[in-house]
């Protein structure tokens, strides 16, 4: 019943495909938001600047032209650069670019910025006087970070991170449109090969919908996790 | 007008890619992208109205049902619906023989059923929870007065949760505006559509792409002054004082 004309393991390997993207997408993202959010809460001025610009030029563009800027764009930019090394030095070396990492950097970079502001707003709210008695204690600025900041911080977080998690696997479908194998594009040919776009697309939407739902139960584990000590939350 | 003509060719003297021709591509991508994104989502806040409210009632099988499909349609990306729409739209018994034919072999309507669609399901969870967040005494002061559920819903619910929806509604018109890029993949010509063309014709990643980005980036800017403007005025009265 799962072999779906044959194409039934290669659907599955798609999915495997959307998953390891999704997640190496949201580790970048949740980087680059850490970063981002503290450069905006920094003192310097440029720091704040360069934050500002990047979220905002990021959320007013569509994630798919994004992508193709960054994998037809950056494969020239690749192509530039080996050229002139080759020319100069004579090192023969050529990357090819390919649509998984094009799709986790587009993607990691994209949800950076919202990540950025999640984490920005759930970082002013923490008690200010917790970071205070951390500093009492003689702890350094990254261990109030790791051990106060940090985790108190992700309570506020939890909510607009899995929001966030939520876009962002949908978003993963738009790497198939610049040929990566994942089960949008795997469905996609299969369907257009066998005139039975039913067979193979539905399945993929319930693959989204369980992924979703198992997500959403994490989230409330973390959430419960994160929320301890704060009186039944 | 001759003016402006000859001041357009002096600027693009020279210029390989953006010729008259191109532009040319890129402003019936424009017009291709607004009326897609316009028509759903006039469509799509006709639609989410009756079914937000339906959403909110409390008899279980009228919210059930919608709550069904705001969830699938919420929970799968549009791409997929996009796919499911356009490639199916053919198996449905004898639609090839109705006049709507002509209209749906064309990529722009499955295109604008898919957004309007997926747009009406975000926009009803908004108005749900708009109207949800009524405050309970406005709503014990329309009881109080006699008013009956509909004229409620009508002078009190509604007028209110559509303010209290503007900032987030905001949102998801820009959201549908960046979606409406993935029109391009079932082969329409919209803004994406159009650079993706100049992309393959001249090989030119950077300008085709960051070109149509900045375009965007003016809608999305437009669309948000344009939402703060009306929330500005229509949210005065929630502004601290």
């Amino acid at each position: 019943m799962l072999d779906l004309h044959g194409y039934g393991p290669r659907l599955l390997e798609g999915a495997g495909v959307t998953i390891q993207l999704a997640v190496l997408s949201l580790a970048l993202a949740i980087v680059l938001g850490l970063l981002t959010a503290s450069a905006k809460m920094s003192r310097s001025w440029l720091l704040h600047r360069v934050a500002t610009l990047y979220t905002t030029l990021i959320r007013g563009v569509p994630d798919l032209v994004l992508m193709m800027l960054l994998f037809f764009g950056g494969q020239m930019a690749l192509n530039l650069v080996t050229d002139a090394l080759y020319d100069r030095f004579g090192v023969d070396w050529y990357v090819n670019l390919n649509a998984f990492a094009a799709g986790v950097l587009t993607i990691g970079f994209i949800f950076g910025a919202y990540m950025g502001e999640t984490f920005r707003g759930a970082f002013m709210a923490v008690d200010h006087g917790q970071i205070e008695a951390g500093k009492a204690y003689g702890m350094s600025p990254w261990l109030v970070f790791r051990r106060i900041r940090f985790p108190l911080m992700m309570r506020h977080a939890l909510p607009g991170l899995s929001n966030n998690w939520m876009v962002l696997l949908k978003t993963t479908a738009l790497v198939s449109v610049i040929g990566l194998s994942d089960m949008v594009r795997i469905a996609a040919e299969a369907s257009r090969a066998t005139h039975e776009p039913f067979t193979f697309l539905i399945p993929v939407a319930l693959i989204y919908l369980l992924i979703a739902s198992v997500s959403e139960w994490v989230f409330l584990r973390l959430q419960k996790r994160y929320s301890v000590g704060f009186g039944g939350h | 007008m001759q003016d402006i003509t000859l001041w357009f060719q002096d600027l693009l003297a020279g210029n390989l890619i953006f010729t008259p021709q191109t532009l040319g591509y890129y402003w019936e991508g424009l017009v291709t992208t607004t009326q897609l994104v316009f028509l759903s989502l006039v469509i799509g806040l006709v639609m989410a109205v009756p079914l937000a409210i339906g959403r909110s009632s409390g008899r279980r099988w009228i919210s059930l049902p919608i709550y069904a499909y705001t969830y699938v349609f919420r929970g799968t990306p549009l791409l997929i619906q996009l796919y499911i729409i356009y490639y199916g739209v053919v198996f449905f018994d004898g639609i090839q023989e109705t006049f709507l034919w002509p209209m749906l072999r064309e990529a722009f309507y499955p295109a604008l059923i898919a957004f309007t669609l997926n747009t009406a399901a975000y926009t009803t969870e908004i108005f749900r929870g708009a109207i949800k967040a009524t405050a309970k005494g406005e709503i014990e002061a329309a009881r109080a007065y006699g008013m009956s559920q509909g004229l409620m819903m009508r002078r009190i619910i509604l007028p209110s949760a559509f303010r209290r929806a503007l900032p987030a509604y905001g949102n998801e018109v820009i959201f549908m505006l960046h979606a409406s890029a993935i029109a391009s993949v079932v082969t329409l010509m919209d803004l994406t559509g159009a650079a993706r063309f100049v992309y393959a014709r001249f090989y030119a990643p950077f300008e085709a792409f960051l070109f149509v980005a900045a375009i965007y980036l003016c809608l999305t800017f437009a669309i948000l002054y344009l939402f703060r403007w009306l929330e500005k005025r229509l949210l005065a009265h929630l502004k601290p004082a």
